[in-house]
């Protein structure tokens, strides 16, 4: 009887498991987050189709994404401090943990073994094993008021480190995981008001604050860290009425075009030019609201950028060399994220108040698709797995 | 004169010349609760248990009264990242909205 139930069992588990999970490579998928429902669709960027849908994440307003080396696992960091690593293939959670109260985003180690997790409370940075989700490191941040400081902007950089800022405290910190049981942490105390958000130049060298409570952006040297935090942009936007800001700017990626860099103003509906060889101002282009995202397709030839409330039904494509708008696309109210494919032929776009995905072709700059979602977010596909900084 | 430039937001300019001394209609609020939880939810997080912003939930708002949670919702803390909603709602919506966060919104 009882051998009888093994081999039963032995019979159809493997094909059990197997037949639950796609037998595929990951290159060209991704996740998206549908915010109000706590769950997230796995895609294909090549069929345009859903594969999967997982469900039991928890409050994933602002939630960010990132992958395993091997493209297998997504990291999903929520708002109510949950983390969750997904496996794409299976379309099934692998383990959740909630490790803080409210959290803000989340890096993945320069070797893809640990998860780095920052927190707004309790403020600090959480550091777990990407295996199993168990706890390694835990850095609280410089106290505040009766809490402690707020940390945003965090990214993994080269040697092992991760970079963050203290919102509240104005302070930025390096991470060095070389040895988990032995944090080290260097700290930059002058950042400036508010850093609202940070970001890391490609090669990892440069990490760039964007500072909410004064003009210019805070910018470390990650090859000479003892020379310290340098203003840059001083000046822009210097005596001009701030205009009220809906939605914070996000500083994600960093979008590069030839020698020029572009970043969204804060309180001011400009896109930021600036020269990388000398950091200083190369121009503003005016554009339609309050920026959130400036994304230049992968080859630099385009920026896509969407719009803080109340302008947030609308996406505008600059031309990076002549930097004039070269189309304003009304894609429909709340619509809040892009993604390129890995080469940039197509732009995924996250519509939330029509509960839908709209994909378009970069080139000719039409709709190609549409793609149902509920209340979708973030678009995260699995090429971020190879890049610094994502 | 905003109205004109939020002109997507019409809308919202009418129901405030006309209905400012009215509670908001039904359709009102249920547009009020949506922006709560979706653009408020930007920075307070969609379930107010707060984000960059702090938490919106009865308990850490004791130390206000609806009024003056009113007139940081209509005129922002200026200085931080709390923005003025002014443009976007009447005293009385402001004041509707207030008193749903001293209640708490069951969610
Ligand atoms: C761009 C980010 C942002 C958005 C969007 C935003 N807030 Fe705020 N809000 C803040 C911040 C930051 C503070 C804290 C200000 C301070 O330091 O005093 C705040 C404070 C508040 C407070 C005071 C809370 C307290 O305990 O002092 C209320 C009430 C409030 N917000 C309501 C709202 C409502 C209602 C909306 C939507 C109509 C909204 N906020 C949208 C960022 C935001």
């Amino acid at each position: 009887m009882r051998l009888k139930t093994f081999l039963i069992l032995m019979t159809f588990l493997p094909g059990v498991l197997l037949a639950d999970c796609l037998q595929r490579g990951t290159g060209d998928m991704g996740v998206i987050i549908e915010r109000a429902s706590g769950s997230v669709l796995v895609i294909d960027t090549s069929a345009h189709k859903v594969l999967s849908h997982v469900e039991g994440l928890g409050d994933l307003s602002h939630a960010s994404v990132v992958y395993s080396r091997d493209e297998r696992y997504a990291y999903v960091f929520g708002r109510d401090g949950g983390l969750t690593k997904i496996d794409i293939l299976c379309g099934k959670i692998v383990k959740r943990v909630l490790q803080g109260g409210n959290s803000i985003g989340g890096a993945i180690s320069q070797d893809g073994k640990l998860v780095a997790v920052s927190n707004y409370t309790p403020g600090g940075v959480k550091v777990f094993s990407s295996d199993d989700l168990s706890l390694v490191a835990d850095i609280p941040a410089t106290p505040f008021k009766d809490k402690r400081s707020k940390t945003v902007g965090l990214v993994d950089a080269p040697d092992q480190r991760f970079v963050f800022a203290l919102y509240d405290t104005g302070e930025t910190w390096i991470l060095d995981m070389t040895d988990p049981a032995r944090p080290a942490l260097t700290k930059f105390t002058n950042t400036g008001r508010l850093p609202y958000d940070g970001l890391i130049t490609p090669d990892g060298r440069y990490y760039i604050n964007g500072l909410f409570g004064e003009d210019g952006l805070a910018l470390l040297d990650l090859w000479h860290p003892e020379k310290g935090l340098k203003r840059i942009l001083d000046h822009y936007g210097k005596g001009e009425q701030q205009l009220p800001v809906y939605k914070m700017p996000h500083l994600e990626g960093w979008a590069v075009a030839g020698n020029r860099a572009f970043l969204p103003a804060v309180g001011h509906h400009e896109v930021l030019v600036m020269n990388m060889s000398d950091w200083r101002e190369a121009g503003r282009i005016p554009v339609h609201g309050q920026p959130v995202f400036v994304m230049a397709r992968p080859d630099g030839r385009q920026l896509w950028v969407n719009f803080a409330f109340p302008d947030n039904d609308t996406v505008q494509i600059i031309d990076s060399e002549t930097l004039k708008i070269i189309k304003t696309l009304k894609t429909g109210k709340g619509t809040l994220h892009m993604e390129f494919t890995p080469r940039g032929e197509e732009v995924w776009i996250s519509v939330r108040d029509k509960d839908e995905i709209q994909v378009y072709d970069t080139r000719t700059m039409k709709l190609k698709t549409r793609l149902k979602a509920q209340k979708p977010s973030g678009i995260f596909f699995t090429d971020r797995a190879h890049k610094t900084g994502l | 004169m905003k109205c004109f430039r939020f002109a997507t937001y019409a809308v919202l300019c009418l129901s405030l010349s006309g209905g400012a001394l009215a509670a908001p209609t039904a359709d009102r609020k249920a547009e009020l609760m949506y922006l709560l939880a979706q653009d408020c939810g930007a920075c307070h997080g969609m379930r107010l248990k707060g984000g960059l912003g702090p938490s919106l939930k009865p308990e850490a708002l004791r130390q206000w009264d609806a009024e003056q949670l009113a007139q940081t919702i209509l005129h922002g803390r200026p200085g931080t990242p709390m923005p003025p909603w002014s443009p976007f709602m009447s005293h009385q919506e402001a004041l509707w909205l207030a008193q749903q966060l001293k209640e708490g919104i069951s969610q």
